[in-house]
């Protein structure tokens, strides 16, 4: 049904006109290959999304996108208070605030060659992963609150890395107008171990080298050159994150009914954005946001103290540190007015192009760097954001390559301990308790990143710079 | 033959959970072992401590995520697995009784966590051949 509607705008943009219950068109980023396999539902559920009150311009798919709950994975919507538009816990996703944070080492591959067994090893240590891991903090009630006002702020307070650290991160590593209070008890239980963990699944820490180089200018400007060695951490907001968004998706399906909004979907689950619901899963979720800044920031001092161990010359400075589940009030340009909109970016990256008051003073001549996660065999990319991007969507592009495979599929196509084999084999040391686990998460199973970040430069919503490789992958 | 039994069913990112039984309540108690199985073989975990857990809930649909998140919050918080259910119906949802034991990741080798009880796919019901059927997907 929606095939057929299909309209090519461009040589990376479709669009389905609205029809039916749609209030705007969809608008898909992808080229004729990723649009071949595109997933049905996709269309599916960012029509419902485009049904959603008060949203504004279009309902967007990412390059990478799949079949989500309620809003596609990578699946962006903005929506204006002014108009009932609403705020969704499912357009932000279970994870609040997952992201990845890309690390500069000071190091290149010939410093680290012949070291990396012994590297992997004190990672895997210090690194808490897996189901049952715990943090190496224990974050009481009190400082609970602290933290999720605070975010990375807060840790860096406690210890954890350095104030420079923090210009490096969105919001400065503290995301305004979060409410601890608003957070359930039940959601802050979850958290109190759980600070500073790396979590499973499609979660890890990757060492990587620096294997290609797009642009000179950008990578320069980024401080980023050919075999450098870099690291990426791929995680969210733990528990705590997992529990406000089932609280409030239960809150809610209830609000939705009393204010007569129709949930083409129950994991569509909203509120209008001024009411008193909707106002408590924005204070929430922005205390999600700064309990996955704080993570990464925990995270990041325990890699360099794992470096540090074994080599004297490491200086890990952070990049960036960018989210891909959240829901953040931003200015954008509607029709030559400034509206202040809802963003809710659902598997899908901010990337806010040069000259973006957001920026800290030395990017701003080069936009926000956007980093890509690939799959523990392939690769990932670091771009940079466009202003093209701004009016084009939102400030929003793709955030990986997305699964092919459903993970039964993927267990009965391949052995954990195959796939790590044959990844050691191509010189990449992958670190996981499961090998059920690994299987499901083996690079077979996903799309091609690297199709997905072309599509998204052909787009105009951000330009590659670099393309990194993985060497060592730390999983849970 | 209305055996009770339990399902995982493939999801493209995720995956789904589903229990059959005679009864609502043993439609859950078997969907909470397919939740189980996401994560660790049944047979690795032993049922030696027991958690209660008690949920109240508009509908039966409603009523399931009720139930799957709560062994998810006493799985997190005790850091523990289940592999025993027993559960009963009381006014306006149900009471139940969860035994397992905590975590042992070189004994249980935990393949995922499972992040939470999605209402994606979600059913509840007694179907048309008398089974009730409870399923819903989990993000993982």
């Amino acid at each position: 049904m929606f095939t057929e509607k299909l309209q090519k705008h461009g040589e990376a943009q479709w669009v389905i006109e609205p029809f039916g219950k749609m209030r705007v068109p969809i608008i898909i980023f992808a080229d004729e290959g990723l649009i071949r396999d595109m997933d049905e539902q996709v269309y599916q559920q960012a029509a419902n999304v485009a049904a959603l009150p008060g949203i504004v311009k279009a309902s967007y798919a990412m390059p990478d996108a799949h079949w989500g709950y309620g809003f596609p994975i990578g699946g962006v919507g903005a929506f204006d208070p002014d108009d009932g538009g609403i705020i969704s816990a499912g357009g932000v996703g279970f994870d609040i605030s997952c992201g990845v944070r890309s690390l500069h080492t000071g190091l290149t591959f010939d410093q680290i060659k012949g070291n990396e067994k012994e590297l992997a090893d004190v990672l895997a240590r210090r690194i808490p992963a897996g189901v049952g891991s715990e943090g190496k903090l224990r974050v009481t009630s009190l400082e609970m609150d602290d933290m999720l006002q605070a975010g990375a702020l807060w840790a860096v307070e406690q210890g954890y890395g350095q104030r420079s650290d923090l210009r490096r991160i969105e919001e400065n590593g503290r995301m305004l107008g979060a409410e601890p209070r608003y957070v359930s008890d039940h959601a802050k239980q979850r958290q109190e171990k759980e600070v500073g963990t790396l979590g499973s699944g499609n979660h890890y820490l990757e060492v990587q080298r620096v294997a290609a180089v797009y642009s000179d200018e950008l990578a320069k400007a980024f401080g980023i050159a050919l075999n450098d060695i870099m690291v990426m951490i791929h995680c969210g907001s733990r528990g705590l994150g997992h529990q406000i968004a089932t609280d409030y998706l239960a809150k809610m399906i209830k609000t939705a009914r009393e204010e007569g909004i129709e949930l083409a979907d129950k994991d569509l689950a909203c509120a209008p954005i001024r009411s008193e619901v909707g106002k408590q899963y924005y204070g929430a979720m922005c205390a999600g946001i700064n309990c996955a800044l704080a993570n990464r920031q925990v995270l990041t001092h325990l890699t360099r103290e794992a470096f540090a161990q074994i080599f004297t010359r490491a200086n890990l400075t952070l990049l960036y540190d960018v989210s891909h589940n959240t829901c953040k009030v931003e200015e954008h340009e509607i029709d030559g007015r400034k509206k202040k909109l809802h963003v809710h970016r659902k598997g899908a990256t901010r990337a806010f192009g040069p000259g973006h008051p957001s920026l800290p003073e030395d990017l701003q001549a080069t936009g926000q760097p956007v980093l890509i996660g690939g799959t523990m065999g392939t690769a990932s990319f670091i771009l940079a954001g466009t202003a093209e991007g701004m009016t084009l969507s939102f400030g929003s592009c793709c955030h990986g390559a997305g699964r092919a495979m459903s993970r039964s599929q993927a267990t009965k196509r391949w052995h954990g301990k195959d796939v790590i084999m044959h990844l050691a084999q191509k010189g990449i040391i992958i670190k996981g308790a499961s090998p059920r686990g690994i299987a499901e998460e083996a690079p077979g199973a996903y799309k091609d990143v690297t199709a997905v970040v072309d599509a998204t430069e052909t787009a105009g919503l951000a330009r590659k710079v670099a393309r990194l490789e993985p060497l060592i992958c730390v999983k849970g | 033959m209305t055996e009770a039994r339990w399902e995982l069913y493939s999801h493209p990112s995720d995956i789904g959970v589903r229990g059959l039984g005679p009864t609502r309540e043993e439609a859950f108690a078997q969907a909470a072992l397919a939740l189980t199985s996401v994560i660790t073989d049944l047979g690795k975990v032993q049922p030696r401590e027991a958690v209660d857990i008690e949920c109240k809930e508009e509908d039966d649909e409603l009523l399931f995520v009720c139930w799957l998140s709560s062994l998810l919050y006493e799985m997190d918080t005790r850091r523990m697995l289940f592999s025993r259910f027993e559960i009963e119906a009381i006014e306006g949802g149900i009471k139940a009784r969860a035994w397992g034991e905590p975590v042992e990741v070189a004994r249980h080798e935990p393949a995922v966590e499972v992040k939470a009880a999605t209402y994606a796919d979600l059913k509840a019901e007694r179907q048309s051949n008398g089974i009730w059927l409870a399923q819903c997907i989990v993000d993982v």
